[in-house]
């Protein structure tokens, strides 16, 4: 593609705004180097904390802007948290809101111009769902013990089905780490790429027009993804809780 | 992927698109050299922001949506209370209002027997007085008539003595008032 429309001395590389960079230093990217990467990661926990803990410090009966965007997240999470897991669930629910706020607000803050992503790497996704996976199983078996194997045996279904039922409910549990890492990834990827391949056609007059139209159509699209993308990753996340609180079918 | 990238490059380096540094190339993503360092990042993002969450933000909103249901809670109930108050007075008012009335009229039935009381005073006074008075006339009627009889009885007395005279007789006196009493009595 890039050969295609390089005569303009186009150079488009989508997957470029991707690329972990070290700030300063040599180049070298340790473990604890603050890269490009971390510096984003650490701007979602700004927003975090301005959101969370400076906009709700007047404590307002009558809330302000800031107080009421607190409440409304807070509100969300906690209702979705209550409604699927039910009460018993009510008490992980700072880890869902944990998740929740991280996801969103890495999403939103990726859709600034020039900003780097870190839910567009699996690097962040995997042990985001693996935290999920491993903690929702832990949690099953401390809970329910080996009744938690249950789940895999489907009760209302006829005896003779059961065995290939559990194989399948096996299987499909143990896809739910990787369908759920790379739904939140992939989606994010998917469009800061399909933005970037937008932005260098802009630079062809003859189909600039269209580009940037493109270019807006998909950024009104990203906005709802993040959004949705950190709701979906949370929601499955209670109902993955749910499935450990009470494993019966 | 690989080879993909390969040609990529190749062709990137054939038409003279400038490279990127770092030089990387394909998905960023599958780069496995950042991985140890993006998920040290993500652990303590995560940490920093579940530490924030749950002691200070979540208590906080917590605290705050209590206390904000608490305000309305309080609030319909100060309202309810107000609306008790308003109907108890009016119904203060209300009974106010009968025993007013009730009052009146007791007030009215006191006057009207008090009156009639009186009339009925004044009514046998006049009555006893009527009847007197009449008592009275009655005994002057009757002597006056006892009064014109014995007139009437002398008149014809002298009247019979007279046309007897008259007539050249000698009146009896015995036989004249015998004869005016007679006729008196027919």
């Amino acid at each position: 593609m890039a050969a295609q429309s390089a005569e303009g001395g186009l150079s488009f590389d989508p997957m470029a705004q991707f690329q972990v960079k070290p700030l300063g230093g040599d180049g070298v990217v340790n473990w604890f180097t603050f890269t490009n990467a971390a510096l984003w990661t650490s701007f979602a926990v700004a927003v975090v904390f301005i959101l969370l803990v400076v906009g709700t410090s007047k404590r307002a009966v009558v809330p302000g802007r800031m107080q009421s965007v607190a409440e409304l997240a807070y509100g969300f999470i906690y209702k979705m948290v209550e409604d699927i897991c039910g009460k018993e669930g009510v008490k992980y629910f700072p880890y869902i809101m944990t998740l929740f706020m991280f996801i969103v607000c890495a999403n939103f803050l990726g859709l600034i111009p020039t900003a780097f992503t870190p839910t567009s790497h699996f690097a962040v996704t995997i042990p985001l769902a693996l935290l999920v996976f491993l903690g929702v199983t832990i949690l099953g078996f401390v809970k329910n013990g080996a009744s938690f194997l249950g789940l895999f045996w489907v009760s209302s279904a006829p005896l003779a089905l059961r065995p290939a039922l559990a194989l399948i409910e096996l299987i499909s549990y143990f896809v739910r780490p990787v369908s759920h890492s790379i739904r939140l990834a992939g989606n994010v990827m998917a469009g800061h790429a399909v933005i970037k391949v937008f932005a260098g056609f802009a630079a062809l007059t003859i189909v600039s027009p269209v580009a940037i139209l493109g270019i807006t159509a998909m950024y009104g699209l990203e906005v709802l993804v993040s959004f949705i993308q950190a709701y979906v990753f949370t929601i499955l996340t209670c109902v993955y809780l749910k499935d450990a609180l009470h494993p019966s079918h | 992927m690989a080879t993909e990238t390969t040609q990529g490059d190749g062709l990137a380096d054939a038409i003279g698109v400038a490279e990127h540094s770092g030089g990387s190339t394909g998905m960023p993503q599958l780069d496995f050299t950042h991985w140890g360092n993006q998920m040290f990042w993500l652990a303590l993002a995560l940490i920093a922001i579940y530490l924030i969450l749950s002691r200070v933000a979540l208590p906080r909103i917590a605290a705050v949506l209590a206390e904000r249901q608490g305000t309305i809670t309080n609030d319909i109930a100060a309202a309810e209370d107000l609306t008790n108050k308003a109907d108890a007075a009016e119904a203060a008012y209300d009974q106010a209002l009968v025993d007013a009335r009730a009052e009146a009229q007791r007030i009215i039935a006191a006057a009207k027997a008090d009156m009639q009381a009186d009339l009925d005073a004044a009514i046998a006074k006049a009555d006893t007085q009527i009847a007197a008075k009449s008592a009275e006339s009655e005994k002057a009627i009757s002597e006056i008539r006892a009064g014109a009889v014995e007139s009437v009885k002398a008149v014809a007395k002298d009247t019979v003595k007279e046309i007897v005279a008259a007539m050249g007789g000698k009146a009896d006196a015995k036989t004249v008032t015998a004869a005016v009493t007679a006729r008196m009595k027919g």
